[in-house]
């Protein structure tokens, strides 16, 4: 057998695989203590809690989890983001505590899941038309405008309807470049729920879903795709996430709501839709709400939820999970805004806590 | 084989058997490696098949043939994707096969000692960069590189070709192609220089000293004993340049059109993939997707088959059977 | 111009194109890791390697799980990858001149080909799936079936190009042929089949796509094979799509960390390789 390892490939096989083994265990003892204690030994009668989905609510998710460690070291949160509708998958197949979507299961996936899934609204977001255009004015749009410019029937940035709305800017006589998400997301399904709710031609032509068939446009990767197109081409007109817009400084337009009021996205201008909505809400919370009615109300914003099993089967995890949800909607709204996300009006989180007390866990003690 | 008999006149016939014995079983062993691959293969095959079934009966061949891609109103056509798919690939390897063959042959042949390891380095590097970071370098730095420099050239230049028409926004087949250029590059360059790094002594010396010069040498006595070797870096680095995806969504514009300039955003089958699938809603979606994996599978099978024929003609003559 | 110059004309020629595609290659490398530096270098730092993950909004904080979870990823799709595709390898050279063998030859080429989120699929629906839970085993086995093609091919063409005349110098002393193949054969080949691992492992090390899928990642510490485990390529990309500017700093100095570990088990593997080769007569280097 010696023999055998004499040779160098082996050798030089055994010997990458040890130094990957190695490093591993290296970097296994250094961190694990001095750090970050609630990792160190008594992991193993931690509960674990697995969740995937939204790549919306990602960094709130990893804040909550890092937050929750503290509050309640018995359990341990992980979230991960692999897209919304990953996540609805993952809970149809049962390989994850909780899923994640900033659009709600349809009618298929809730059958296909054979057992009742909760909506539980955790946080909210917009998105927003960013643009770049020399010197940066600030530009109000109004729906059907936004829809006719997405459908390629406003194509300068000086159309007589655009001027219109803005006077005293000076509109140049440009190219409007659309740039739209390529992905698949929840941004775009918000996106073109409302160019549907505002444009009857919209939804004929084109229609509401995470992809689209955009009748024109550049189609970027992310919205970190989408901002970089738009910011390297003059006369770009796009849509990203408020967050994403607010942490960039991109700039970005105020957008007519119903009640005829010019809004500029912010954390308080979609928690007021939020509110605004509360009361078309049904049972089982799964709703848009772009377009809500209400002063001051941003219109294009909407929910992002945390999808559960209605009947936990695990006493412990079912318990670590109604613990953590319960966190969520109440302390845990303390630590949106400084991420720029908008929390859940109160009306809202009357509503999720009706949600939560469905949890029944074996033996019936859902709080 | 020849040797065989004299290891059989050598060896006593106890130990010959043993001997025997040892090579059966690592036959064996090998082959059920290599069965394992196809095992592999077989099993992704098979389950592309079965989840991609409901749009495999909806659609027919018009999945191939139409240039409907309308997930709203559940129409998925494949064939802007299968464009943007091979055109982005041809370019990569136009580029990356002279490219990536003259580097491996300047390290080899020409480049003084000294210069052989930075570089040898460097291009190795290019392979250990995460595909994500090319992409995000592809629309930060190289798209407007292109936007407002390489296009308006080939376009004051070259502009009477159909290819080289319009303006580009950045993103596009052009740039795609440009990524997968550098990304599959290591893989034509490293191997070939490896492979020509085996080409025996005396083959160059022998050359030399019928009066070839440099370039003789290794274009006639060099190239040629390492070309098996040197296509299979070439499939290598076409699998790699079809099948890659986080790199190439982020450049290619992720339009499902078809058109002949280059500067024209596109959308590839892989990318379409990766866009779409975490978020695919409908069962018959989710299909079509798979599907176009699927159809992935065939290219592959497809652009793998020509390249064999095109070698076997270029070629022309004996040990065909493996390249 | 008589013959004789004209043909040293096209050699200088020639060679001075092969120079310059040097120039063309390096320029836009440098132009890259010089990005990469630039964005990524202010990030790098002690607590990079030390620390785990903060979250959004707290400063400091570092990727010690995801480091620790891709090198083992990688040891486990390494410990497959290497396995099947030089076994592989040595089949297609040594016994594979027939059916069998094109047919393994030409799905292997495929298999290169599919996107690593298909790969992915495929690792979630036959592991995570009936398991109902993610895993670093099934992220492992994804990367190595990643790994195996480009091993497979390399292994081959390397093993094709040692000379018959070393084999049959083995045969004839009486050594049984797997003996030659690995004592001679292998080793002869052995820096071109290191070439093919690295650029593998370089390859695997990179994928985010078959992860998401198969290891998921994780806040947390992490070296079990049956949980869900955090590796560098997810982490750079969540963090690259985040919408903060301290993650996208720090997901530019986790790819600088993803691009010295790929360089640094290569360098290692080829020192330990050239050490251990004898036959280094019989290559021009």
């Amino acid at each position: 057998m010696r023999r055998f390892f004499a040779s160098s490939i082996v050798k030089a096989v055994l010997a990458a695989s040890l130094i990957v083994a190695i490093a591993a265990g290296v970097s296994g003892c250094g961190p694990g203590k001095p750090v970050t204690p609630e990792t160190g030994g008594g992991a193993g009668n931690k509960v674990k809690l697995n969740g995937a989905g939204s790549t919306f609510v990602f960094p709130m998710m990893s804040k909550w989890s890092a937050l929750y460690d503290s509050v309640k070291p018995g359990a341990q949160v992980n979230y991960q983001s692999i897209g919304s509708g990953g996540g609805i998958r993952q809970v149809i197949a049962k390989t994850v505590d909780f899923g994640a979507t900033d659009g709600p299961m349809t009618d298929e996936q809730l059958q296909e899941a054979k057992k009742p899934v909760l909506h539980i609204p955790v946080v909210m977001g917009a998105v927003v038309p960013a643009y770049y255009l020399p010197g940066n004015p600030a530009i109000r749009f109004s729906g059907p405008m936004l829809a006719d410019i997405f459908l390629g029937k406003i194509t300068k940035w000086n159309d007589p309807a655009l001027a219109a709305l803005n006077p005293g800017v000076k509109l140049p006589d440009r190219q409007i470049v659309v740039v739209h998400r390529a992905d698949g997301s929840g941004t775009t399904y918000i996106w073109v729920d409302y160019l549907a709710k505002v444009s009857a031609e919209w939804k004929a032509k084109v229609g509401v879903a995470t992809s689209v068939n955009w009748p024109v446009g550049l189609g970027g990767k992310g919205n970190e795709g989408v901002a970089g197109q738009i910011k390297r081409t003059p006369g770009s007109l796009g849509y990203v996430e408020l967050v994403y817009a607010l942490q960039n400084k991109i700039t970005f337009g105020a957008v007519k709501n119903p009640a005829g009021q010019y809004i500029k996205g912010s954390a308080a201008s979609v928690s007021a839709a939020g509110a605004g909505a509360a009361n078309t809400i049904p049972a089982d919370l799964r709703v848009s709400i772009t377009n809500a009615p209400g002063k001051g109300a941003y219109p294009v914003s909407g929910f992002a939820w945390l999808l559960v099993y209605a009947g936990q089967e695990n006493q412990k995890r079912g318990q670590a999970l109604t613990d953590f949800l319960w966190w969520v909607i109440h302390d845990g709204q303390k630590a949106v805004k400084p991420l720029d996300y908008a929390r859940l009006p109160e009306q809202v989180v009357k509503l999720a806590e009706g949600k939560i007390k469905e949890i029944r866990v074996s033996k019936a003690n859902g709080r | 084989m020849a040797a065989d008999s004299i290891v059989k006149r050598l060896k006593a016939p106890g130990a010959l058997a043993r001997g025997r014995l040892a090579d059966r079983a690592f036959f064996i062993a090998t082959f059920i490696f290599a069965g394992l691959v196809l095992l592999i293969v077989a099993a992704i095959f098979i389950e592309l098949a079965v989840m991609s079934w409901p749009s495999l009966i909806k659609f027919g061949p018009r999945f191939i043939t139409s240039s409907d891609w309308d997930p709203v109103a559940g129409k998925f056509g494949a064939l802007p994707l299968i464009f943007g798919t091979v055109a982005s690939s041809v370019i990569a390897l136009l580029l990356a096969v002279p490219l990536g063959l003259g580097v491996a042959v300047f390290l080899s042949e020409v480049s003084p000692p000294w210069l052989k390891t930075p570089v040898g380095f460097l291009v190795e590097l290019l392979a250990g960069i995460p595909s994500v970071i090319y992409g995000l370098w592809g629309i930060f730095v190289l798209a407007p590189l292109v936007m407002n420099h390489l296009a308006p050239w080939l376009n004051h230049y070259f502009g009477w070709l159909p290819l080289f028409r319009g303006t580009s926004y950045g993103v596009g087949l052009l740039t795609a192609g440009l990524i997968l250029t550098l990304m599959v590059l290591p893989f034509i360059t490293s191997v070939s220089r490896e492979i020509l790094a085996t080409v025996p002594r005396d083959q160059r010396e022998a050359a030399l000293a019928l009066g070839m010069t440099r370039w003789e040498v290794i274009r006639h006595a060099v190239l040629p004993y390492g070309r098996v070797g040197i296509i299979g870096a070439v499939i290598l680095a076409l699998g790699r340049a079809l099948g890659e995806t986080m790199a190439v969504t982020m450049v290619i514009g992720n339009t499902p059109r078809i058109s002949a300039s280059l500067f024209n955003p596109a959308y590839s089958m892989a990318a379409v993939i990766a866009n779409e699938f975490t978020e695919a809603s409908s069962r018959l979606y989710v299909s079509a997707l798979i599907e176009v994996g699927l159809v992935l599978f065939g290219v592959t099978f497809l652009v793998n088959a020509a390249a064999r024929l095109l070698i076997w003609r270029v070629g022309g003559g004996q040990k065909r059977a493996r390249v | 111009m008589n013959p004789y110059n004209r043909r040293r004309l096209v050699s200088r020629i020639m060679l001075g194109l092969c120079a310059a595609s040097v120039v063309v290659v390096v320029v836009p490398l440098l132009l890259i890791i010089g990005y990469l530096i630039y964005q990524g270098i202010s990030s790098v730092n002690l607590a990079l390697f030390t620390q785990m993950p903060k979250p959004v909004g707290e400063s400091g904080g570092g990727m010690a799980n995801a480091i620790a979870g891709s090198l083992l990823l990688l040891g486990l799709a390494s410990g497959f990858g290497m396995v099947v595709g030089v076994m592989t390898g040595i089949y297609l050279a040594e016994f594979g001149d027939n059916k069998f063998g094109f047919i393994v030859r030409f799905l292997s080429e495929t298999l290169n080909s599919t996107p690593s989120i298909i790969i992915g699929i495929f690792a979630y629906t036959i592991i995570v799936a009936p398991m109902r839970h993610f895993s670093a085993l099934a992220g492992g086995f994804a990367l190595g079936v990643i790994m195996v093609p480009i091993i497979a091919r390399t292994t081959e063409d390397m093993i094709r190009l040692v000379p018959t005349s070393l084999r049959e110098a083995s045969l004839a002393l009486g050594v049984n042929k797997w003996r030659t193949i690995f004592r001679v054969v292998l080793r002869t080949a052995s820096p071109g089949i290191l070439t093919g691992i690295m650029l593998a492992l370089a390859r695997a090390a990179g994928e985010t796509a078959p992860l998401l899928f198969t290891a998921l990642g994780s806040r947390f510490w992490s070296l079990s094979v049956s949980e869900p485990i955090s590796s560098l390529p997810v982490q750079i990309y969540t963090y690259a799509i985040s919408p903060y500017e301290d993650w996208h700093r720090q997901a530019w100095a986790g790819a600088l960390i993803l691009i010295g570990i790929v360089v640094l088990i290569g360098l290692a593997a080829r020192f330990l390789a050239a050490r251990s080769s004898l036959v280094r007569g019989a290559r021009r280097r």
